[in-house]
């Protein structure tokens, strides 16, 4: 991967410095951060990036079919624990008719927190749709 | 600054060039997969400056530096990534000092500020802030303390 980077490529980084400043300023702590600061925030990006990609790739399933899959993201995200800080936004899916019934085994043993149960619910669609054979 | 949730993801077209480098030719990469690993991406940002900025507040300086980021790295387990990022801060920084100088020059002519406008992409409002506490630091800053 190092060999990658100083290899013959014309800009230094490619993802958008100001795009990465704008996230950075987007935590509510930080007041300001210098150039260098800013540039190795992007480089660093760019190298997880690649590293994220190709430990799924070389751990996932999808090897086989030569194909990069979400489930193969949201397994690095459970299984590595340098990658663990993702599990929240990669998480893993679950069928609808799964999920129903677990709605439904909630339901069965108590209307607690139902405002919870919501939230859930919500959260959940999301990650349902376009599920593909996982 | 973000004003809309879209202001925190990353250009799609960048990432999914990213992704197919680092791949081997051929693999196909699923739209989902290529949507995650951005969101990933921003929030592997978020993560570093929280963890730079720790580094900052423990040294007591304001502004995050090259240094902040580079432990945030060790502590966020991605040493991997210090001596990579090391190599190109080296040429980053000496393209800008070129870049500098060529400005310089350009400044004395035009002789006004505004002509930050046209550069590149560092126009926005606090760029020009950031550029000039740039240069403040180019001198002293290595050292780490400017400011005191």
């Amino acid at each position: 991967m190092a060999a990658r980077l100083s290899g013959g490529e014309n800009r230094l980084v490619s993802l958008p410095l100001s795009r990465i400043r704008v996230i950075m300023k987007s935590s509510p702590e930080v007041s300001s951060i210098n150039q260098d600061a800013l540039f190795l925030t992007a480089k660093a990006t760019e190298l997880f990036v690649q590293y994220l990609a190709t430990y799924s790739y070389k751990h996932g399933r999808g090897k086989e079919k030569s194909a990069l899959t979400y489930s193969d993201l949201s397994h690095t995200a459970e299984e590595c624990e340098t990658f663990q800080f993702l599990a929240d936004i990669l998480p893993k899916k679950i069928l609808a008719s799964k999920y129903l019934k677990m709605l439904e085994k909630e339901k069965r043993d108590g209307e607690v927190g139902e405002d919870e149960d919501n939230d859930e619910e919500d959260n959940e669609d999301e990650s349902v749709e376009e599920d593909i054979g996982s | 600054m973000a004003e809309r949730p879209e202001d925190l993801n990353l250009p799609n077209a960048v990432i999914t060039r990213i992704i197919k480098e680092a791949l081997p030719d051929g693999v196909n990469i699923s739209k989902e997969a290529r949507s995650a690993i951005s969101r990933a991406a921003s929030v592997f940002v978020l993560y570093a400056t929280s963890c730079a900025n720790n580094f900052a507040m423990k040294g007591k300086r304001k502004t995050l530096n090259a240094g902040d980021v580079l432990s945030a790295m060790e502590e966020m387990e991605f040493q991997r990534f210090v001596a990579p990022l090391k190599e190109s801060l080296e040429v980053y920084r000496r393209e800008q000092k070129g870049k500098k100088e060529a400005r310089k020059d350009k400044d004395k002519k035009a002789d006004s500020e505004e002509q930050d406008k046209s550069r590149e992409e560092e126009n926005d409002d606090d760029d020009e802030r950031m550029e000039e506490e740039e240069q403040n630091e180019e001198e002293e800053v290595s050292s780490g303390r400017w400011w005191s």
